[in-house]
């Protein structure tokens, strides 16, 4: 009789399916998985030790750069954190404009969530479909920001600038003719605003289109019912948030029971799952679109009827404009206090967490008094998903691995910062 | 959440722990309680399991090196030390004694979904090399977080089953997230084309401070507006 042993085997850190550098030793017994090792850390940049040397604003863009497909909403728990320590409230248009780019991020979040999900574990067509949607949302954030993805928008005080009077149009080239591209400019005419809206008038059909192709399906099915089941009782006790948590079936979201900005004059749905398999996951984070889609479109109907500022008055946070900076002595010295030695933020610590796309994003921030953070403790909801994945597959096959990966919505960014 | 019911829930906190937590405070909506290592477990256990608290989760564990708190590092060669000073409180600029001991503390963020509250919990540790107690029996989030603090700061969690280094390189020397470590590194890697291997070697990069660290004493945020000169 041969001796039997168990194999060892190694999953990444270069597999197209491993979202990123996730190095997996796997423990395998035949085709099941007795243990699994994630080893993280290939991604590590010292985030935080990097905010520590750094001006509070000069940080900001390192925020984008952690979950780097839901830029705005980790912007959005950093400039919270630096609010509550000075006691600032920003604007309500901004913060309107606030909640309308968290939720637009999170679905830029969830739809690359799906179509590299359904990637991983054998639906080609999803991704493209997925894509296609996030193009346009892409160009939200150029419009607002200026760039595509790290936006470096929101600032402590409010937001960096109001929403654009014009979209930016598509010009002929030698790939689009005038006809192709008057068809491209079509939603373009208007504001960002009338984009917006003639996306979220568009897109509940495009979930439809989703939900065609993946939610009755067999092998889909096959693929994700009863794989990696949690019970709320462990996910609780494994720190799980956002739709891992929702997925087994704790209704708990920061949007609702501990509400920032305005989410408590918004009106939407917490979806819950029962199993807490992958399918639930799936069926949550669909349904988190529709929800985020209706989120928006309040959003939209306020901008559209309430002008008004969208960073606080006080130079000694927010820069001067351009103009008055021309003409006014003191204007000038706030800009440059504020670009050389930044601002000055009283002692304390805080915790500021929001609902972010892959969980509970939180910033645990100590000043001491200093114009730099003393420490700064990003709470990334991957790195408590990831810790559960030895839990998640063990019993399953190899080929489950893929799909709990896929599910717990990995992001390297974050996870390793 | 209202500010009176966190200060109900520090209240029960003081009655429930007397002699074991050694400050509570509420700052920006917060609660902070403060414990000894050696009361930690218990404490922990009884925020978890007793009806008044049931903290089900630990959202966040992390490490926090206080040993360069409150020090600004604006600090010139060429120029003079007074010049820069006008506004910075003077006794901000005190040299580091390089055999001082680490400031380590251990701070816990617990989350109840049942009462809707956050508490956070902070561990000072005194003793060289810092050892604390896991909590990975009690809330099983704990076991990276741990990881993590021992893999950045060094600290030593007792009954962890699985102490290993989590975000930094195989065989990585240092706790990287010390106040002490520099911004840089000790050590880069590169191709050494002779030996034809990857090699390490001490940093040729350094660190070029463009923005000093100061603590300005600013008016707006403090009570007391008598300190005007300093």
């Amino acid at each position: 009789m041969p001796e039997i042993r168990n194999m060892t085997m190694n999953f990444g850190p270069q597999h197209p399916a491993a979202h990123g550098v996730l190095r997996l030793v796997l423990e395998m017994d035949g085709e099941v998985i007795e243990r699994a090792d994630p080893h993280v850390g290939l991604l590590h940049r010292a985030t935080e030790k990097l905010a520590e040397s750094k001006p509070y604003n000069q940080s900001i863009g390192y925020m984008d750069r952690l979950d780097y497909v839901s830029m705005m909403c980790n912007e959005h728990a950093y400039v919270r954190a630096i609010e509550k320590l000075l006691g600032v409230t920003p604007p309500l248009r901004a913060q309107y404009i606030r909640v309308m780019y968290s939720e637009i991020t999170r679905i830029l979040n969830h739809l690359l969530w799906l179509g590299s999900h359904g990637l991983d574990i054998g639906a080609m067509t999803v991704f493209l479909y997925c894509f296609r949607e996030r193009e346009d949302l892409m160009d939200c954030y150029e419009a607002v920001s200026g760039t595509r993805m790290h936006a470096t928008y929101f600032r402590p005080g409010g937001v960096y600038r109001d929403l654009p009077m014009f979209m930016p149009q598509y010009q002929p080239s030698k790939w689009h003719n005038e006809e192709e591209v008057r068809k491209l400019n079509e939603n373009r005419q208007g504001s960002l605003l009338d984009f917006i809206e003639s996306f979220t008038e568009r897109f509940p059909s495009c979930v439809d289109e989703y939900e065609t192709l993946l939610t009755d399906n067999r092998i889909w099915k096959q693929r994700t019912v009863d794989i990696g089941v949690v019970s709320p009782e462990r996910a609780l006790q494994l720190g799980f948030t956002g739709p891992m948590l929702r997925g087994s079936g704790i209704a708990w979201d920061l949007r609702k029971k501990q509400p920032y900005e305005v989410y408590d004059q918004m009106d939407f749905d917490i979806p819950v799952g029962t199993n807490g398999d992958c399918y639930d996951r799936y069926l949550v984070r669909i349904e988190e679109m529709r929800q985020s889609n209706r989120i928006i479109k309040q959003c939209v109907d306020w901008l559209r009827n309430n002008p008004g500022p969208v960073i606080i008055d006080d130079h000694k946070l927010v820069p001067p404009r351009r103009e008055e900076m021309k003409e006014d002595m003191e204007s000038l010295i706030h800009h440059f206090k504020l670009f050389t030695e930044g601002y000055c933020v009283p002692a304390g610590e805080v915790y500021s967490a929001i609902e972010h796309p892959k969980g509970e994003f939180g910033i645990y921030l100590i000043s001491d008094g200093a114009n730099k953070p003393y420490r700064v403790k990003i709470r990334a909801a991957g790195f408590a998903h990831l810790s559960a994945m030895n839990e998640m597959v063990q019993g399953h096959m190899l080929a489950d691995v893929v799909a709990v990966i896929g599910t717990q919505d990995i992001v390297f960014g974050e996870i390793d910062r | 959440m209202t500010i009176a019911s966190l200060q109900t829930l520090v209240d029960r906190l003081q009655a429930r722990f007397a002699g074991k937590i050694s400050g509570s405070w509420i700052a920006h909506g917060e609660a902070t309680i403060e414990v000894a290592p050696e009361q930690l477990v218990e404490t922990c256990l009884a925020l978890r399991d007793e009806d008044d608290f049931s903290f089900e989760q630990l959202s966040d564990l992390c490490g926090v090196d206080y040993s360069a708190y409150g020090r600004a590092d604006w600090e010139t060669q060429e120029t003079t030390s007074t010049g820069f000073s006008r506004g910075v409180s003077k006794d901000v600029f005190q040299k580091r004694d390089p055999n001082e001991k680490h400031q380590l503390a251990v701070v816990y963020h617990l989350l109840s979904l049942k009462h809707n509250r956050r508490l956070r919990l902070r561990c000072l540790l005194e003793n060289n090399p810092p050892v604390i107690p896991s909590v990975i029996d009690i809330w099983s989030s704990a076991n990276w977080y741990e990881r993590e603090a021992f893999d950045l700061f060094g600290i030593l969690f007792e009954g962890h089953p699985d102490l290993r280094r989590i975000l930094t390189d195989y065989g990585f020397v240092g706790h990287p997230f010390r106040k002490d470590f520099p911004l840089e590194g000790n050590v880069e890697v590169r191709y050494d084309p002779e030996k034809q291997r990857v090699i390490y070697q001490p940093v040729t990069i350094t660190n070029r401070v463009l923005v000093p660290k100061v603590i300005r004493e600013d008016n707006r945020y403090t009570d007391d507006v008598e300190t005007g000169d300093s």
